[in-house]
């Protein structure tokens, strides 16, 4: 800019009072529309009241709606486990694997010596820590029923839930057999069912992705993969947080029950 | 007179060559999800392509045509040499480097996060620092652009700045400005989480941040093509532009109302409040005014070369058009695309009629339609007007050439109108596969899109070899590169068209209106953070 040219920046520019004021004017406009005009069309008590209208529009309501009636409270007990990816993290919260080991003796009769058995129980050799304990807390409370479990972890403490699930998460994984390569996988497990609402098993256990809290299912015995869907299915278990597994298995059909078990139990 | 010829071309060869392989990544994905192929029982494979398509045709390679037009139109419209040739070269080496290290994690899986990013997801640090170099490559442009200019206004105190180096230099100013947003985003939230420093991320700020430079960065790709309307085609097609000063307040304009609307993008976010969403969606229709001024004003330029050739009748004179000049059919078709998919925009920044096609294959198909379409085509009238002068040797066989033009039209017209239509039946977009049963009207639409995207690589390879071929042409005498001349020429310009500092100013100042209060906001909010979700992590 040269010092004897006008100034661009100045009153006396018609070009910079012309823009910058056209521009301030339709600023202010929108502004009056979307903060004042429009929330008061709302016929929503939120939005009653020019500050209430400025703060709703603005995404910080002075109020949120209030809630009109109680919660519905469900017939089951259902799982109270709250699932963060830090929940088993830190030094205080982490568990221990040689106190897990000791208490775990008392799974060995069912879950094998080192979490891998023959006896159609879950394999929790390698199986995700969070998993495991999400499970042991659901037996806990009922939320997840078994004459089984339901005694075996009624003495236990939080420390000690959190030690087994350590213990059973270090163990080596069971092989995964060929059948259980990419070729082989079938439709359900690797794509769902779209049309209804079925998301691919892999999607959440494993082979594709991952999600907190949804168990590592390869291998797992056939037989206990099968019961589980169709006790899902049946609403005989419900321990689910947001009930995805009882409206997926619902949903699946008998072949698909089997192929998706037979896919990750390792057989064909 | 073009002094660098070899920094041009390496700039156009790498951009055209990137282009030829994200086509072909393209087509396999419409290929891959429509019902000719069964279901991909891989669904990562589906998304490591989208993430190297979208890569390389959203960053990489209309940011090096932008790269290389800019460093042409800076030699040939100012008579100077370039400034600062070694920092271009620069420039040029980091988004070579940028753009490996961005594509190798993404090919082997470990960053299928798609070119938009989308916090939570967070993939392997070499992508985003690799598009971080990329950016920063880019910027080493925007600033030799901004040198150029002043070196050339130093000396040369009281004349009019040359209407294509000041269309480039906005140009320029509002990629530095816009790819702010996507850098705070990818320095302040992805790569902490990237590299290990911490594990959750506030996606609603990451997400406001990305808009920032999500929707100005469309007009960054558009500026070319918009140069070449301008100061390219009048000329190559016998006429004159019709008014130099419409033109400069067209890029005015774009620079000032492109950036502060991004958050049209998020409508369907919560983060946002309802009345930015509204303030937004006015400024986008905004942005329709320098189109439409763009357009008369091409129009009308046109006419004049008509009428120059003896053109008669209110209509008649479109009979009297160079339709042989690839220059005029890529102009036509360039139009009629960009009717069509401006049209189609008016509906995606409208924050009612938004919500009927949201996140539906109707955007995808907007973009392609107004990107590949629009907008590339004229990239490609830009290599073929720029060729003879970059190589030394003339373009030989026109008929190729418009065979080409032809099939991009075409074949983005077959790809993008059904494309339109599925988003509208409801079809959900990034979807690796898709369940067809019972929905015929889908299946054969994407069909069509999908014979389509197969012209468009036909299109693409015919496009790579006529420029290849006129490498090994033989040399002829070139006749001196001009920029189209307005009928009324500038003598003496106003301050505020004769440089860029107002309508800066005014475009920094509409983002602080536009973006302060909601990032202020999302900074403050702490309980905002949640969980990443790692990409590509071990299973």
């Amino acid at each position: 800019m040269n010092d004897h040219r006008p100034r661009l920046i100045s009153l006396r520019n018609p070009w910079f009072t012309a823009s910058a004021g056209a521009v301030l004017i339709l600023f202010l406009f929108t502004v009056f529309v979307g903060f004042v005009w429009l929330p008061s069309a709302q016929n929503d008590a939120l939005f009653k009241g020019l500050l209430n209208a400025i703060c709703s529009a603005a995404g910080v309501p002075r109020a949120w709606l209030s809630e009109a009636s109680p919660p519905v409270q469900p017939k089951a007990p259902v799982s109270s486990v709250v699932l963060t990816p830090d929940m088993l993290g830190g030094p205080s919260s982490g568990g221990s694997v040689g106190r897990g080991a000791t208490l775990a003796l008392r799974c060995t009769m069912c879950h094998g010596a080192r979490g891998v058995s023959a006896a159609n129980t879950p394999n929790l050799a390698g199986q995700y820590e969070a998993s495991i304990y999400k499970e042991l807390r659901d037996f806990q409370s009922g939320a997840r029923t078994s004459a089984v479990m339901a005694p075996m972890v009624v003495g236990l403490g939080d420390q000690d839930l959190r030690d087994l699930s350590a213990y059973y998460a270090s163990l080596p994984r069971g092989d995964v057999s060929a059948a259980q390569q990419a070729h082989a996988m079938p439709n359900i497990v690797a794509t769902g069912s779209p049309m209804r609402n079925i998301a691919p098993c892999g999607s959440c256990h494993g082979d594709m992705a991952i999600k907190l809290g949804a168990p590592w299912l390869g291998p797992q015995p056939h037989d206990y993969l099968k019961s589980q869907l169709e006790a899902f299915a049946n609403d005989r278990r419900h321990n689910d947080i947001s009930a995805q597994m009882r409206n997926i298995a619902r949903n699946m059909t008998a072949d698909e029950i089997n192929a998706s078990a037979s896919y990750y139990a390792g057989s064909k | 007179m073009i002094s660098n010829r070899r920094l041009m071309l390496a700039h156009f060869w790498l951009a055209f060559a990137v282009f030829g392989l994200a086509v072909l990544l393209g087509e396999w994905q419409m290929f891959i999800r429509s019902p000719l192929h069964g279901w991909l029982h891989n669904p990562d494979l589906y998304y490591r392509s989208v993430t190297a398509h979208g890569t390389v045709m959203g960053y990489v390679f209309p940011t090096l045509v932008a790269m290389g037009f800019g460093y042409a139109i800076c030699e040939l419209s100012l008579g100077q040499p370039l400034i600062g040739r070694r920092w271009a070269w620069a420039g040029y080496i980091m988004i070579i480097v940028g753009s490996v290290a961005a594509v190798v994690p993404v090919a082997m899986g470990l960053d299928s996060v798609l070119y938009t990013f989308y916090p939570p997801m967070i993939g392997n640090a070499f992508y985003y620092i690799g598009v971080v170099l990329v950016v920063v490559g880019s910027w080493v442009w925007v600033v030799l652009m901004g040198i150029n200019l002043n070196a050339w206004k130093r000396a040369h105190p009281s004349a009019p700045v040359p209407l294509p180096m000041f269309a480039n230099v906005a140009a320029a100013y509002l990629w530095g400005w816009t790819a702010v947003g996507a850098a705070l985003e990818l320095l302040f939230q992805i790569l902490p989480v990237a590299l290990g420093f911490t594990n959750t991320i506030n996606a609603g700020l990451s997400r406001v941040l990305f808009s920032w430079t999500l929707h100005a960065i469309v007009y960054f790709w558009l500026m070319p093509a918009y140069i070449a309307f301008y100061t390219i085609v009048p000329r190559a097609i016998g006429g004159r532009l019709y008014s130099d000063t419409m033109a400069r307040i067209s890029f005015a304009l774009f620079l000032v109302f492109s950036m502060p609307i991004g958050i049209h993008h998020l409508f369907a976010d919560p983060q946002v409040g309802s009345g930015f969403k509204f303030v937004h969606s006015v400024f986008t229709a905004m942005v329709a005014v320098p189109t439409l001024l763009t357009v008369f004003t091409i129009c009308a330029s046109v006419e004049i070369a008509a009428r120059l050739r003896g053109g008669k009748g209110v209509f008649g004179w479109l009979k009297a058009l160079p339709w042989d000049n690839p220059q005029m059919l890529a102009l036509a078709f360039s139009f009629v695309m960009l009717g069509f998919g401006g049209a189609g925009g008016l509906i995606n920044m409208s924050y009612q009629l938004d919500s009927t096609v949201h996140n539906t294959q109707w955007v995808t198909g907007h973009f392609h339609l107004i990107f590949g379409g629009a907008i590339v085509i004229m990239y490609f009238a830009i290599a073929y007007d720029l060729w003879p002068h970059l190589t030394g040797r003339a373009m030989q066989h026109l008929g190729l050439i418009r065979t080409q033009l032809w099939l991009w039209f075409i074949g983005m017209i077959v790809t993008t109108f059904p494309w339109h239509y599925v988003g509208i039946l409801g079809m959900p977009r990034r979807m690796a596969y898709f369940d067809y049963t019972g929905m015929s009207a889908e299946a054969v639409s994407v069909i069509m899109s999908t014979v389509g995207g197969a012209l468009l690589v036909v299109s693409a390879i015919l496009f790579l070899v006529i420029l290849y071929r006129n490498h090994s042409g033989s040399r002829a005498e070139i006749a001196p590169f001009t920029f189209s001349r307005a009928i009324h020429e500038p003598t003496s310009l106003p301050l505020a068209l004769n440089g860029l500092g107002l309508w800066v100013g005014l475009m920094m100042a509409l983002t602080i209106t536009n973006y302060g209060y909601p990032i202020a906001r999302l900074i403050g909010l702490h309980d905002a953070q949640v969980p990443a979700v790692f990409i590509g992590a071990k299973r």
